[in-house]
């Protein structure tokens, strides 16, 4: 099921690019919250991944079915009691760490499917978000562009705020990389970057 | 275990056949048109789970679409508890007999019969043409009656192995099925993984549980109990079990359909209520969900035979592959070399999400491919035969990647439910 034309490298976000960049060829990769299947169909067309996603969407399910990513349609908030310890080399919490209810939880349920995990959330650090508080308003930007009475993301945070969240969890981080849309920020990236994207080692 | 196809052409069918009449009735797009079935015999004996034989059968199947050169492009359908071989088109002797699975299968459709050749058969003990309990037994000259071996799933699964062995297909493209007809695909998986590259299953569970197990029992009792069913063998009274056949498949019925669905279609709403609305204190029709049940019953008394649902209602029963591996499902799906598609409906409560989860989880332990879609249907376990746009996108798409890794050619048209 691997025919579908992969899409070239530059149509793929940068984050996705530098997420796909840290999976082995041919290692067991899982999705959480995979939407469209993008990054899945990317590492299976490219990297002989063997993937699997995790997705609430009908409508993104339906698109990962089509471009012949394998997708499990359920709510993560419902942890991972579908998948058995070490099911996986790497799992992938793209842009959603944010809008969960149980942080903690699903990190510590990644740590347990996989070796390796790696999640993206945008950084709440990023200066124009204090100027904006020190004007006397809520953030609304481009990683983060809802207003504050109907955004999904409840858990928001700062590089250095998922630093320790990682270390009291036992997770290892190994890699990071901080983005502000197609640019990787490498100076300042507390304050300069709006995405940034960490993986980490299970503590086993 | 599913509406019949009568039932199914009052739901969804008047607004696309508007002018069905006995003759002349023309073929809507997306149907496979006018079919007959084929009445295959097979002479080799049949070794049966229950350690008793079959010496010979006959199945009753249907074929749509055409077998391509290479023979890897057919799909096998296995049907439920009371549906058939008749799975798609309109059958030549009644063009109102629309094919139980008619949204699903056609030329455009989600099973498109423009790229795959579809068979459906009627499993041996239905009463469709195949042999059952209400043909003649050739020991006796005599209809089989209550001397028709009990028979399970992986039985049925091994009697449709001939009939892919009589077409030639090695390995099917794609082995589906909805509830019972989930079992049998998940069967073949296990009992032939060499034969099935993809395996569809929907609405299904890999065993039934006590409640299901209850569910059946009261069927079989109102069958067993009713005065004309004489042991099994009403055939040479010149009777049939109607009253409790048709309370069997109300009690069934119930469970087909959603609390919801039941509310909205039905409610409290009464039938012929007296003067004013009042109740009439009596034990006849009072609600519009009765008359709606007994309707139901009477008209499937009229033609199911009663010793074919007791049949079936067992295999469903028996089925459980984990049996032999202690109840570990993963252990029991070890053989399996297909890819799975599974669906479930979250108002189904009589094979419940929760049971499609289970075999998910075992796929996935054991590394077999799986893709798992949860569609919120209203419908409760019926939504598997209605024209729900999510549900039949992703059986599309999944099927349209199945023939894309065969190399069959690309889909030529959409019809029915995604049109």
């Amino acid at each position: 099921m691997n025919q579908i034309a992969a899409k070239p490298p530059a149509h793929v976000r940068a984050d996705l690019r530098r997420i796909a960049d840290w999976i082995e060829p041919g290692s067991r990769v899982l999705d959480l919250g995979c939407g469209d299947g993008t990054l899945l169909a990317h590492l299976q067309n490219n990297k002989q991944c063997v993937g699997a996603g995790v997705e609430l969407s009908d409508q993104q399910v339906i698109a990962c079915v089509r471009r012949g990513v394998r997708v499990i349609q359920q709510n993560l908030e419902e942890g991972l009691a579908l998948f058995d310890d070490h099911q996986f080399d790497t799992v992938v919490l793209s842009r959603t760490l944010q809008s969960m209810h149980n942080t903690e939880r699903i990190l510590r349920e990644m740590a347990r499917v996989a070796k390796y995990g790696i999640v993206s959330f945008p950084n709440f650090g990023y200066w124009p978000h204090g100027w904006s508080i020190l004007r006397g308003r809520m953030p609304v930007t481009g990683e983060m562009p809802y207003q504050w009475y109907d955004t999904p993301n409840i858990h928001l945070c700062t590089l250095r705020d998922f630093e320790d969240l990682a270390a009291s969890l036992g997770l290892r981080i190994t890699d990071m990389a901080t983005f502000k849309g197609d640019n990787e920020i490498k100076i300042l990236p507390g304050w300069r970057s709006t995405l940034a994207v960490y993986r980490f080692e299970s503590g086993r | 275990m599913t509406i019949d196809s009568p039932h199914l052409a009052e739901t969804s069918a008047p607004s696309k056949f508007p002018s069905a009449s006995a003759s002349g009735t023309p073929v809507p797009p997306g149907s496979v048109g006018y079919v007959a079935p084929e009445l295959i015999r097979f002479d080799e004996p049949l070794q049966l789970t229950s350690g008793q034989v079959l010496p010979q059968y006959e199945l009753a199947v249907e074929t749509y679409g055409e077998l391509n050169a290479e023979r890897n492009n057919a799909v096998l359908i296995c049907h439920a508890l009371n549906a058939s071989h008749h799975v798609a088109g309109m059958a030549a002797d009644n063009p109102r007999d629309v094919g139980w699975w008619d949204n699903m299968v056609g030329p455009g459709k989600a099973v498109d019969t423009d790229r795959f050749f579809v068979i459906g058969i009627n499993n041996i003990g239905s009463c469709f043409g195949s042999t059952g309990p209400a043909s003649i037994n050739p020991a006796t000259g005599k209809p089989w009656g209550a001397a028709f071996p009990v028979l399970t799933v992986e039985d049925w699964v091994r009697a449709q192995a001939r009939v892919a062995d009589y077409f030639g297909i090695d390995c099917f493209a794609a082995v589906m099925g909805g509830s019972l007809g989930g079992m049998q695909a998940l069967s073949w998986s296990i009992t032939c993984p060499e034969r099935v590259r993809h395996c569809v299953v929907i609405a299904s569970t890999p065993r039934l549980s006590a409640q299901n197990i209850g569910f059946n029992e009261v069927a079989r009792r109102a069958i067993i109990s009713d005065p004309d069913f004489h042991g099994g063998d009403y055939y040479e009274h010149g009777v049939v079990p109607a009253h409790g056949l048709a309370v069997a498949r109300m009690i069934g019925h119930i469970t087909y359909l959603s609390d919801e669905v039941m509310a909205e279609r039905f409610g409290r709403q009464q039938r012929a209520a007296d003067t004013n609305g009042e109740f009439r204190y009596g034990y006849d029709v009072e609600f519009e969900v009765e008359s709606y049940l007994r309707y139901q019953g009477e008209k499937f008394s009229k033609y199911f035979d009663a010793n074919t649902y007791l049949l079936i209602t067992r295999a469903l029963d028996y089925f459980d592959p984990s049996r032999n591996y202690g109840g570990d499902l993963a252990r029991a799906l070890q053989p399996a070399q297909a890819d799975f598609l599974l669906v479930s409906f979250t108002t189904d409560w009589r094979f419940s999400p929760e049971r499609s989860r289970e075999i998910v989880r075992a796929l996935l332990k054991n590394k077999t491919p799986v893709t798992y879609a949860e569609i919120d249907a209203p419908h409760g376990h019926d939504a598997f035969l209605l024209d729900d746009l999510r549900y039949h996108a992703v059986v599309q798409g999944y099927f349209d990647r199945v023939a894309a890794s065969l190399g069959l050619p690309q889909r030529k048209r959409t019809t029915g439910v995604l049109a």
